[in-house]
């Protein structure tokens, strides 16, 4: 039957890595639900549909987590036998801490700048740069030797909680700009 | 003459047929079917050669009319004449009154989460207007093809929300249709315009009808629509455009006083001529009757028309923008922009989609049939009659799902634009020792706090085992399906007893109330419930024996041991047997169910097998590098 004891990387039949070819992961998501969605089996019996549904709704689980550089690194750390989700780590670097709260400060004072638009613009593409600077690093950690490198992952992906809250954040002032034009 | 269709013995036991489908576009102003014949999708007349159908029910003593002669009725018949039902279904009385429709009706104040409606024929609910119009449609594609339709997608605007879509599949249960597939709108379209051009790429629908507006970005690659993001307005449309030209009329013409309901109707009226006769003219003449013998006569030109919609239309843009945000997509990516809905027919909203998407948007697939054919396209497919065809749908929930936690906050649980079907898991404790039942509230909507979003039901879970405050812990998944509709199950994970949940939907029907008028339509028709669903069981059973003979005859050779295609074979034979003999309707069903207990293990291999034949075709090298696939 559908196995539903893969993982999600076994399902896309990749190496469990932090390297995913996206385009390529893409083709294999929908050659994957042209097999098992649910829309295959709408004149079949209700026992089919039934397990049609729980395979697709698994695909798409693994499909949203593999292409999401976060979701990637926190499965990867759980199949490694580390919790970091819900868990309530603290961070303890100094001067991300300062970082982050300039980028708050920045975002607080958008709305009454001269041209709020541009002023969010251009602070959630610096936003996107640092989670993408931060993608490099964690890969690199990942396939490094180095004994603590999955706790040292696990910093980077808090690091990338944090700014990923930041960038909906800004996403949020956006969609209010929008409104109030 | 037919040809007699002769199987090779030991083969295919069911020889492949044509399996009739409808799609049906279920407008709040008009609706249309369509179906596929001779591989082209059509939409289907009625015996005048009429293809519209106006989405009106009046309700006489006498009986039930539907479309054209409801519509021409609804000025002297205003309470008995229900139109646009789409937008009152799924939802409560009070909301219904906000949304600023001119037109009152006389509501019930009762138990039931569903306003009804009095009319001459007794409370009506907009479930049972909407399910009288499925009923003539389904009628006439019946009448058209000339046989029991097996299956039907039906049409949804992709902003509805859980209680919407509920409602429209028990409409369309009422209506004794069986639903394939509840589509969204913009998506039908874009299945209408994608297989026509075999476009891959990105693409833009934009859908302004008579009440709603979607807007969905979807990517088409290689006959799978991938739905990227979606959003809308189930409240605004082409009627709102002509609210505000008749308050401009009313305004020109200096009218101050109290109009009443027959005076409102005409000028709306002469207001949605006027707005379809500026897609013709630079400026058109309006003339209106006032109370008091009082004649009044201007002009309405197109600028003066722009700036009474602009805002409405702003607001759509507003949308299109949010709905690129979510979607990750820019203007410049966007391959074609798709127009749909009798209201893109005004130049403004052209105008308006033109400058902001930075090129002139397609019309040219009649706006108002492009949604049925889609719909029809889709269930052509889901019948089964395209085997080998790749075509393949992957729609998202257009609201984000929560639940409501201390302090009135909303906590999302399935945030919205998610793929479909999809689900997600939440745990929960309990706040007192030895408490053993738990109340969740579950919303559906973007804000934070749980009063600005749509309480879609209370579950009430009871069972929990008795335990020390904090020790339960109570695993709730929200599962949404490929319709969009929403379910809940509730498991205690540390003794893996499950809790039993008591679902009160805020809005819909209870199965109560579906029985009931299942019940009373089946009456009114002086038909005869055991025969309904004795002639359903064995719908059904032919569905289940026609997909498994066409199983068979595509791999039973590559998939089954010669014993097991004698068992499947044998298993096969005996619901042929017992559906075509027994006359009662549990058997039948009992019959369907064994068959397919007998044949799970055959449904699981084709489907691994599936999956096995899609992943052979790559390496596992082609992964290695994030840049692409590398060379050999």
């Amino acid at each position: 039957m559908f196995d539903f004891s893969k993982n999600h990387f076994e399902l896309f039949g990749i190496p469990a890595s932090f390297e995913v070819n996206v385009a390529e992961l893409a083709v294999r998501y929908r050659e994957l639900q042209q097999v098992v969605h649910p829309d295959r089996f709408a004149a079949a019996g209700e026992r089919s549909q039934r397990l049609s549904l729980q395979a697709a709704t698994q695909v798409n689980e693994a499909y949203a987590t593999l292409r999401d550089p976060l979701k990637r690194a926190q499965y990867l750390l759980r199949l490694q036998g580390r919790e970091s989700e819900g868990r309530q780590s603290t961070l303890d670097d100094p001067e991300f801490l300062a970082q982050q709260m300039e980028l708050r400060e920045a975002q607080d004072t958008v709305r009454s700048a001269a041209d709020p638009y541009a002023e969010i613009t251009a602070l959630s593409r610096k936003i996107d740069a640092m989670i993408d600077a931060l993608a490099v690093q964690l890969s690199a950690q990942f396939n490094g030797t180095d004994p603590d490198r999955l706790a040292l992952a696990e910093q980077m992906v808090l690091r990338m909680q944090f700014l990923k809250k930041l960038q909906s954040e800004a996403e949020a002032i956006e969609a209010d700009l929008d409104e109030a034009r | 003459m037919a040809l007699l269709q002769i199987a090779e013995p030991g083969k295919s036991t069911v020889p492949h047929q044509h399996r009739l489908a409808a799609g049906i576009d279920l407008g709040t102003t008009n609706s249309l079917v369509a179906t596929v014949r001779s591989g082209r999708a059509e939409t289907l007349a009625d015996e005048n050669g009429e293809h519209i159908l106006p989405s009106v029910v009046r309700y006489t003593l006498d009986g039930v009319e539907v479309g054209e002669s409801a519509r021409q009725a609804a000025g002297e018949d205003p309470l008995n004449t229900i139109s646009s039902a789409k937008r009152m279904i799924g939802r409560a009385a009070a909301e219904i009154g906000s949304l600023g429709s001119e037109q009152a009706y006389d509501f019930v104040s009762g138990d039931s989460a569903v306003p009804r409606i009095r009319t001459c024929a007794g409370e009506i609910s907009a479930i049972e207007v909407s399910a009288e119009i499925l009923k003539v449609l389904g009628r006439r594609a019946q009448d058209t093809l000339g046989g029991e339709l097996v299956g039907a997608v039906i049409t949804v605007p992709a902003y509805f929300d859980d209680a919407q879509r509920q409602a429209t599949k028990d409409a369309a249960r009422l209506a004794g249709l069986h639903v394939y597939r509840l589509l969204n709108e913009p998506t039908a379209a874009a299945v209408a315009y994608g297989l026509d051009r075999g476009a891959d790429g990105v693409h833009a629908i934009y859908d302004l009808g008579g009440g709603t507006f979607d807007v969905s970005i979807l990517r088409l690659n290689k006959g799978v629509f991938e739905v990227l993001a979606t959003g809308g307005d189930t409240a605004l449309g082409g009627d709102d455009f002509d609210v505000r030209i008749a308050h401009w009329i009313l305004d020109q013409a200096g009218w101050v006083g109290e109009s009443d309901r027959s005076v409102l109707r005409q000028i709306l009226d002469q207001a949605r001529v006027a707005k379809e006769a500026l897609a013709g003219s630079e400026s058109t003449r309006v003339s209106v009757a006032l109370p008091g013998g009082r004649q009044w006569q201007g002009e309405l030109s197109r600028d003066q028309l722009a700036a009474l919609l602009d805002p409405l239309i702003r607001k759509t843009i507003t949308t299109c923008r949010r709905v690129m945000r979510d979607a990750g997509i820019s203007v410049d990516q966007i391959e074609d922009v798709v127009m749909v809905g009798g209201s893109t027919r005004t130049l403004r909203v052209r105008e308006l989609v033109a400058e902001f998407f930075g090129r002139e948007p397609l019309v040219d697939i009649d706006p108002d049939r492009v949604v049925a054919i889609g719909a029809a396209i889709q269930a052509d497919v889901l019948a089964g009659n395209k085997p080998d065809d790749e075509m393949l749908l992957l729609d998202v929930n257009p609201l984000s799902l929560g639940i409501e936690t201390m302090g009135g906050l909303t906590e999302k649980i399935i945030p919205r634009n998610t793929t479909l079907p999809v689900a997600r898991a939440q745990e929960f404790t309990t706040f007192k020792d030895g408490q053993t039942a738990m109340a969740i509230q579950v919303v559906q909507g973007e804000r934070e706090l749980v009063s600005d979003c749509r309480s879609l039901a209370r579950f009430e879970l009871h069972g929990i085992p008795a335990m020390v405050a904090g020790a339960a812990r109570i695993r709730v998944t929200f599962a949404v399906d490929a319709d969009g509709l929403l379910q809940v199950e509730a498991r205690e994970q540390t003794t893996g007893v499950s809790a039993q949940i008591e679902v009160k939907p805020s809005y819909g029907l209870s199965d109560d109330e579906i029985a009931g008028m299942l019940q009373a339509s089946i009456e009114h028709a002086s038909g005869d419930v055991q025969v309904r669903r004795l002639t359903e069981a064995r719908v059904e059973a032919q569905r289940v024996i026609e997909a498994l003979g066409t199983a068979l005859a595509h791999d039973a050779e590559d998939l089954l041991s010669g014993e097991e295609h004698d068992q499947v074979q044998a298993a096969l034979q005996r619901l042929i047997e017992v559906s075509a003999q027994s006359q009662d309707a549990n058997q039948v069903e009992a019959a369907v169910k064994q068959l397919e207990e007998d044949c799970e293990f055959y449904v699981e291999r084709r489907m691994n097998h599936g999956i096995r034949r899609a992943m052979a075709g790559h390496r596992v090298d082609e992964f290695n590098q994030e840049g692409g696939p590398k060379a050999d």
